[in-house]
């Protein structure tokens, strides 16, 4: 990393955290993987806890997450990061342990992996990165694409008598005892930015009191996906995907 | 080679239950695993045994696909984990194990096979030696496998595999059959706590600021790089062929050799005795790790005997690998059982006559 | 007002404007020049910046470092016009 030298008079008050390499990201222009990224390990980060954080990166855009996380991580088959999830945490019960997934690996191919592992109440966090579409195989539908929305194999549009509705798992996952702390956030504007990392600094924290699992949606742009500069997805992203995926708490334990 | 370390007194168990008790005393630290006939005694046997002792989790997944991811995550973590299923399960585990091979992860598995393809039946059956021994999942990879011919070994297997897995950073397997697994024998345990856990510096159980963050991963985009840990993975299958290992019985004047694992190698030791009666000298070997395959001996004693038998409960998969190691110097024959039906000895004996008449042994054929 | 200033990592900058529309001042634009990877980055273009932190919210690829001035500056500038 280059070295910055801080101007006369002034003081740092942010900077990327140490937790993060400097390995440049390879996602696309705008893409909010980097923020999603970035926040994670910026609690890691503050919170000193990078020697008892192993993370589980999916397959998905965010296949290469562990190029990105400086810390120890392992990368999961399609669908299946929380069940590596749970092997590392059921052997390594003192650690802290969060798998990042998407929505085709999360609420596709991966959905008995997901409800199971909240419904033992793993101890583990669950970041679920929804942007409503398969960005790395070229924006094909997700199960969370939006009914209407076009994507290269819904060209006219996803149709519910065809392919069903979009699927709602934070709100399925929140039903289940085994959930222990569950939100909806985002990460496309400085505030949803600073909301999401407050709600990771809780879910890392109740890690500790080994109640249950904790499950943060992301509600995430796709500007190559969805053919829209990084403004107008993040504007699109706000009239569209947010009425189907409203920001906020799905279940929030009893302090 | 591995030198076991025994109880003094033997016990009577059922195979599985053998091979989960090997689990507990060979220090298994996880066990991920789902029910499936013939063996959800594994399962059964670890979740009333396991409380008794510190520190071992015991797990009963959703799926085998989630049992084998999971045990992706806790052999990456550092732990001595374990899986059992039967052959379906196993079908549906194979691209986790493929995942497990690439990122060079030591862990067991366990393929108690019943008869197939589909679901076919509960009963034992040995045809998914392809399955186990040619890769089974995508891409270049072996396992290193086992296969017990009885309780003991059933036992003893568990040891070996584990102690294998770590020293070479590979997944084993003990693919038994349905029969060992139900069959009920004396066995003398390897002693509790005689396998010492190898040195994994490459586990993820968080980054220490004294070294670099470690990876469990198998995408390796650049083809250059793709291709270094393949032939890396090669190298060490190259270097495990040390590890092989076979039993010769009666080899020494035989003039028909009969080649079989597991339960088929006990049943052809009866035969041979049928056909030493009736005045014709049969040798048996068995192989006891099926990969790496003892392709030598086998290709020695062609130099002597006259024709070889492979005997197996499936279609003629072994077989292949029998071919192999002869070459064309001599006939090799095939003599299956399919559908989980055991082949008994008056059929096999019937096939030595018909083999010993053709190769006009019957000089000796009195 | 307080000061800020960002520095600005051009080799890692996509381009992708999100700080842009996030700056509450105005104070950043592309740059008509581009980077080795060929993108046009982010430069500070004007001398309002009073380090909000918003635009490194908001960059995907942590390009961006803030500054704001120092509280002993602040207390030197306060106390002068007292």
């Amino acid at each position: 990393m280059n070295t910055i030298t801080i101007p006369d008079e002034m003081e740092l008050v942010y900077s990327k955290p140490e937790t993060i390499t400097d390995t440049p990201l390879h996602y696309c222009p705008g893409c909010t993987h980097g923020v999603i990224h970035r926040v994670l390990m910026e609690v890691v980060n503050e919170m000193g806890i990078a020697e008892q954080t192993v993370g589980v990166a999916p397959v998905g855009c965010s296949v290469f997450a562990y190029n990105y996380m400086n810390i120890d991580m392992q990368e999961a088959a399609h669908g299946r990061a929380s069940a590596v999830a749970t092997g590392i945490r059921r052997v390594l019960p003192e650690k802290y342990v969060f798998s990042y997934q998407g929505d085709g690996d999360l609420a596709a191919i991966g959905t008995a992996e997901t409800i199971h592992s909240v419904n033992r109440g793993e101890n583990i966090l669950i970041v679920f990165v929804n942007n409503g579409i398969y960005g790395m195989t070229g924006g094909q539908m997700a199960p969370t694409t939006l009914l209407g929305m076009v994507t290269s194999t819904t060209p006219f549009g996803r149709e519910q008598s065809a392919m069903g509705y979009p699927i709602k798992m934070t709100d399925l996952v929140a039903q289940l005892p085994g959930a222990y702390y569950v939100t909806r956030q985002a990460a496309y504007t400085a505030a949803t930015v600073r909301k999401l990392k407050k709600a990771i600094e809780k879910a890392f924290q109740f890690q500790t009191r080994k109640k249950g699992t904790c499950f943060i949606e992301v509600v995430s742009n796709c500007p190559s996906g969805w053919k829209m500069t990084p403004i107008e997805a993040n504007d699109w992203l706000e009239k569209n995907m947010l009425p189907m995926y409203p920001l906020g708490d799905l279940k929030v334990p009893k302090e | 080679m591995y030198q076991f370390q025994y109880d003094s007194t033997p016990k009577l168990m059922k195979g599985n239950e053998a091979l989960a008790e090997a689990a507990l005393r060979a220090g298994m630290q996880g066990y991920f695993g789902y029910p499936i006939t013939p063996q959800s005694e594994v399962l059964e046997y670890l979740t009333e045994h396991a409380p008794k002792r510190k520190n071992v989790v015991v797990l009963q997944a959703e799926s085998e696909v989630a049992s084998i991811n999971m045990i992706y995550g806790a052999a990456g973590a550092g732990a001595r984990v374990m899986t059992s299923s039967s052959s379906p399960g196993i079908s549906l585990m194979q691209e986790g194990i493929s995942y497990i091979a690439s990122a060079e992860l030591p862990c067991l598995l366990v393929n108690v096979q019943r008869g197939g393809p589909g679901l076919g039946t509960i009963q034992p059956s040995q045809a998914d030696y392809f399955q186990a021994t040619k890769g089974g999942g995508h891409g270049d990879y072996h396992l290193f496998v086992l296969a017990p011919s009885s309780v003991q070994e059933m036992a003893e297997h568990v040891f070996l595999g584990f102690h294998i897995a770590e020293k070479y950073r590979m997944p084993s397997l003990v693919l038994a059959d349905g029969a060992l697994g139900q069959m009920l024998e004396k066995v003398l345990l390897p002693k509790d706590g005689s396998l010492p856990y190898a040195e994994k510096s490459w586990a993820t159980t968080g980054k220490t600021k004294d070294r670099e963050r470690n990876i469990i991963t198998s995408l390796h985009i650049d083809p250059n790089k793709m291709e270094m840990i393949n032939l890396q993975l090669q190298d060490k299958y190259r270097k495990l062929k040390q590890e092989i290992r076979f039993e010769e019985i009666n080899t020494k004047d035989a003039d028909i050799i009969l080649v079989a694992y597991g339960l088929t190698a006990r049943i052809c030791q009866k035969a041979m005795d049928l056909a030493k009666e009736k005045g014709i000298q049969v040798g048996v070997v068995r192989p006891i790790t099926l990969y790496p395959f003892p392709y030598e001996i086998l290709s020695t004693l062609a130099e002597k005997a006259s024709a070889f038998l492979t005997v197996e409960m499936n279609a003629g998969q072994m077989v292949e690998d029998v071919r192999l190691a002869i070459n064309g110097k001599r006939p090799v024959f095939f003599k299956g059982r399919m559908g989980g039906i055991i082949p008994n000895p008056e059929e096999i004996l019937l096939e030595i006559e018909t083999i010993a008449e053709k190769q006009q042994l019957k000089n000796i054929y009195a | 007002m307080i000061r800020g200033t960002v520095h600005i990592e051009t080799e890692i900058c996509k381009g992708c404007e999100l700080c842009i529309a996030a700056c509450p001042q105005d104070s950043l634009a592309l740059s008509s020049n581009i980077n080795r990877k060929g993108y046009r980055y982010v430069e500070l273009v004007q001398d309002n910046c009073t380090g909000c932190v918003n635009c490194a919210l908001v960059c995907p690829d942590s390009a961006i470092t803030v500054f704001r001035q120092s509280k002993s500056a602040v207390r030197k500038i306060v106390s002068a016009s007292v």
